[in-house]
């Protein structure tokens, strides 16, 4: 809710000149540095109340399930978000 | 005098809250801290459970412990969020706690000390319970207790929640930080830095309201601003325009709302600035707090490998409901009938012990029979509440819910829902108190609303007597038994309901935007047993209370409507055909099934006569297209109270004795027998689906009713759940009966 609209392509060129991917991109077991939060105004401020910071190290553990349910370690704990939802988050490539 | 007297005494007791992340251990560090001396009630307005109890502390000293719902953040946004940040903080009417121990997982301490310096910030004495500090080990880490107290300021205490046999060394800082607030107290670790978020805060402290600082004869103005400067904080963190909190004065919101646009317009962004703040005061400390030594795959990690396999996962938990709802029919019953027998011997026995006439009528059919048709739900519902508690606290509810995200997403639903949803098939009662694993009111609400269609086990005895007197007992394709089949139908029938039923009201009553799944997967552990066991007993202890007290009256009422008004004229009748009987009847045996017929008899014409009957026939008109006669309506009555009283009213009815029960003969061969005025009978076997329809969708059940009631605090969900599945049913009835007629069936 904070952004103003059009931001989405903002962010969206920022991405391309920064080289990063939507987190749900990361293979199972890989790991990557978090570039960006995004996403809906409570969604993310409760994304980084759990440490999903900028700059901080996140692994994919696995693809859940039958859904598009990804999960993820960071800071030595175990989150699932929906891979659509991940996709508003970036790592640097 | 006493009764005021009384409440300011308990509150002589310092009250200490104990807070912390979800999965930390904190209930079990609760439950072993008061033992016994534990009361379950609901935060003032909301029906958030509130557990509190009594601590002693060395030389006989006590407090009162209340156990706060973990939160990851005081930060909220939903009603029930809010709750935490007002029993920690004191906000009224929330009383102030001189204390907050706040129970940290050792080995996830950067997320947990998030939590701790947002308590800090608020000025409140704190102590940290260090919890599963033995797990380090385990995970390769290695924890710098003295750093770690020297970084927060305060106390910190290792505690195993789990295997301490006692916790002195707990009791015995919470002693001291009660004799010296300071040492509990040191002041903000991290405070805003840039000089544009301090402008920001400043510019919404004014509208913090005075009764939330609390003057309480604080006689230091710092403590006061420091307060204040928190609250002005977390309400710029939490307040937004679609936030769901309910105690934010106007004044505050408008002043937050306007600052927020401020911050947008000059590119600012509030939440980030705050939490990376925070988090970078824990991040450059850790390192020298906790040390890696060796990372490994943690055995929680291997298991899911497992559970969440997308080809393993889903049979092992199917096998696992198996395992639940077998035990729930097949465990519980033994249990439900030795109730139902015990029950039945008190009716004798209050037959023998009083006098026949209303008292021993009102006593045997209206008291007995009422608190034992709401007692003889609890070996299912303890044993409901017992899966619930091993699912919750070993993790793999958390399991669960990622499992069943996609399906019920399509749904609706949240995937949590799943559990409350499948326990419907056993008793919609104890799935309603199930949904609390929900956050949010309004997927707790839609859940409840779509529970009762699920086809529960009162409405088996009412399926088994259709089917048994109207259908033949022929078989499909040479070897499938048609009436199993049609039984099995009538699951798939009401579980499509239900299902199309929140797929429905989530897309108009309910439509709200699908929340983003943020799901913690803790890791597994052994159940705490006592733990599991309080759990259920407190859970079950609501249901019988609450629920107990609407089912008792509504038997009551039931039994007045169809017992008055009493009509001396068939009375003396049947008395003087009974004593004809006994005069001329020789053989004792011919006597006693003349006597029984007598009897019969007399309660079906009392009926007739009664409110009862006279209602039934004034419904009649209504359920004339669906197939149903006035009798039928009696039965469905009787069945508003509870569905299984549908068998026996019509034993009354139809005069076949009041032990009728789906398997009795006689009540079979009555219907099967009855005619209408033209010859015709009135029991087609499309007459018996519109019935069985009817019962599948109706809301026949006043346990659920209250359940209802009980848990959203309002009578606008029970009518709005009553009213549109009695409708529902109407209307699936009159498709059912009159599309069979004209298609040429009945």
């Amino acid at each position: 809710m904070d952004r103003p609209p059009g931001c989405r392509y903002a962010v969206l060129r920022f991405s391309l000149r920064k080289m990063t991917r939507a987190l749900h991109h990361l293979r199972p077991g890989e790991r990557a540095t978090l570039a960006e939060i995004g996403g809906e105004r409570s969604f993310r401020r409760r994304l980084m109340e759990l440490g999903f910071l900028p700059g901080t190290s996140v692994r994919l553990v696995r693809r859940v399930g039958i859904g598009d349910l990804v999960e993820f370690e960071i800071r030595g704990g175990h989150i699932s978000l929906r891979g659509s939802e991940a996709g508003a988050l970036s790592f640097r490539a | 005098m006493t009764a005021t007297a009384t409440p300011s005494l308990e509150r002589a007791l310092p009250l200490v809250a104990i807070a912390g992340n979800p999965n930390t251990g904190k209930t079990t560090l609760f439950n072993r801290l008061t033992g016994s001396h534990q009361k379950v009630g609901n935060y003032p307005g909301i029906t958030v459970e509130q557990h509190k109890g009594k601590l002693v502390l060395g030389g006989g000293r006590a407090v009162e412990l209340v156990d706060v719902p973990g939160a990851y953040s005081l930060s909220a946004r939903s009603r029930e969020e809010e709750i935490a940040i007002q029993a920690v903080a004191g906000i009224p009417p929330h009383p102030k706690p001189e204390l907050v121990v706040i129970v940290v997982d050792a080995t996830q301490l950067a997320r947990n000390l998030y939590l701790v310096l947002q308590v800090i910030e608020l000025g409140l004495p704190v102590v940290v319970a260090l919890n599963m500090s033995d797990l380090l080990e385990k995970r390769g880490l290695t924890l710098d207790l003295d750093a770690l107290r020297a970084e927060l300021g305060v106390p910190v205490v290792r505690v195993s929640a789990l295997r301490d046999t006692d916790f002195a060394p707990l009791l015995a800082t919470i002693e001291d930080v009660l004799a010296r607030p300071e040492i509990g107290a040191p002041g903000a670790r991290w405070t805003p830095s840039s000089k544009e978020l301090r402008e920001h805060v400043r510019a919404v402290e004014p509208s913090v309201p005075a009764e939330w600082i609390g003057s309480n004869g604080d006689a230091k103005p710092n403590r006061a601003a420091q307060r204040r400067h928190a609250l002005a904080l977390w309400a710029l963190l939490s307040i937004d325009e679609q936030d769901e909190l309910a105690d934010v004065p106007a004044e505050l919101r408008r002043a937050v709302l306007e600052r927020r646009s401020a911050a947008a317009r000059s590119g600012m962004q509030i939440d980030a600035e705050v939490i990376s703040g925070r988090y970078g005061w824990i991040d450059l400390r850790i390192g020298r707090i906790v040390r890696e030594r060796s990372a490994r795959t943690s055995l929680s990690e291997r298991i899911d490998g497992v559970l969440l396999n997308p080809w393993a996962g889903f049979p092992i938990f199917l096998l696992l409901m198996g395992i639940v709802f077998q035990s729930l029919f097949s465990w519980a019953d033994p249990l439900i009938q030795f109730i139902e027998a015990r029950f039945a011997d008190l009716g004798t026995l209050s037959a023998h012990v009083l006098p026949p006439g209303l008292v021993q009528d009102f006593v045997e059919n209206a008291l007995i029979a009422g608190v034992g048709s709401v007692i003889v739900f609890l070996p299912q519902i303890l044993l409901l509440f017992l899966f619930i508690g091993v699912m919750e606290d070993s993790g793999y509810m958390a399991r669960l819910a990622c499992l069943m995200d996609r399906l019920m997403r399509a749904l609706g639903l949240h995937g949590r829902a799943f559990v409350p949803m499948l326990s419907g098939y056993a008793c919609a009662v104890p799935a309603i108190l199930a949904t609390r694993t929900m956050e949010r009111q309004r997927d707790r609400v839609l859940t409840m609303m779509v529970i009762p269609l699920m086809s529960c086990s009162a409405r088996l005895p009412v399926y088994g007597l259709v089917i048994a007197a109207l259908f033949p007992a022929a078989t499909v394709w040479g070897f499938l038994p048609a009436q199993g089949l049609l039984m099995v139908a009538m699951y798939l029938f009401s579980t499509l309901t239900a299902l199309a039923a929140a797929a429905v009201l989530s897309r108009t009553l309910f439509k709200a935007p699908s929340v983003p799944l943020i799901q913690e997967l803790p890791p597994y552990r052994m159940p705490h047993w006592p733990s599991v066991l309080r759990m259920m007993w407190q859970r079950s202890r609501a249901f019988l209370v609450g629920a107990g007290t609407v089912i008792l009256a509504c038997t009551v009422v039931l039994w007045v409507l169809l017992a008055f008004p009493k009509h001396p004229e068939i009375t003396e009748r049947y008395a003087a055909q009974r004593a004809d009987a006994e005069r001329t009847v020789r053989d004792p045996a011919m006597l006693q099934e003349r006597l029984a017929t007598l009897d019969a008899a007399r309660s079906s014409e009392q009926l007739r006569a009664s409110f009862g009957g006279a209602l039934g026939h004034a419904i009649e008109p209504t359920i004339a297209p669906l197939g149903f006669d006035w009798k039928i309506g009696v039965g469905l009555i009787g069945a508003f109270a509870a569905r299984e009283v549908f068998v026996s009213t019509l034993g009354v009815v139809y005069g076949a004795g009041k032990d009728a029960d789906e398997k009795s003969q006689t009540l079979r061969a009555l219907i099967r027998e009855e005619t209408r005025a033209d010859g015709k009978p009135v029991y087609t076997p499309l007459m018996g689906l519109s019935l069985m329809v009817f019962f599948a969708l109706a809301c026949q059940c006043m346990s659920t009713l209250a359940a209802v009631y009980r848990e959203t605090r309002s009578w606008r969900w029970p009518v709005f759940l009553f009213v549109y599945m009695t409708a529902l049913a109407w209307v699936a009835s009159f498709v059912v009966y009159q599309g069979g007629r004209a298609l040429g069936f009945g």
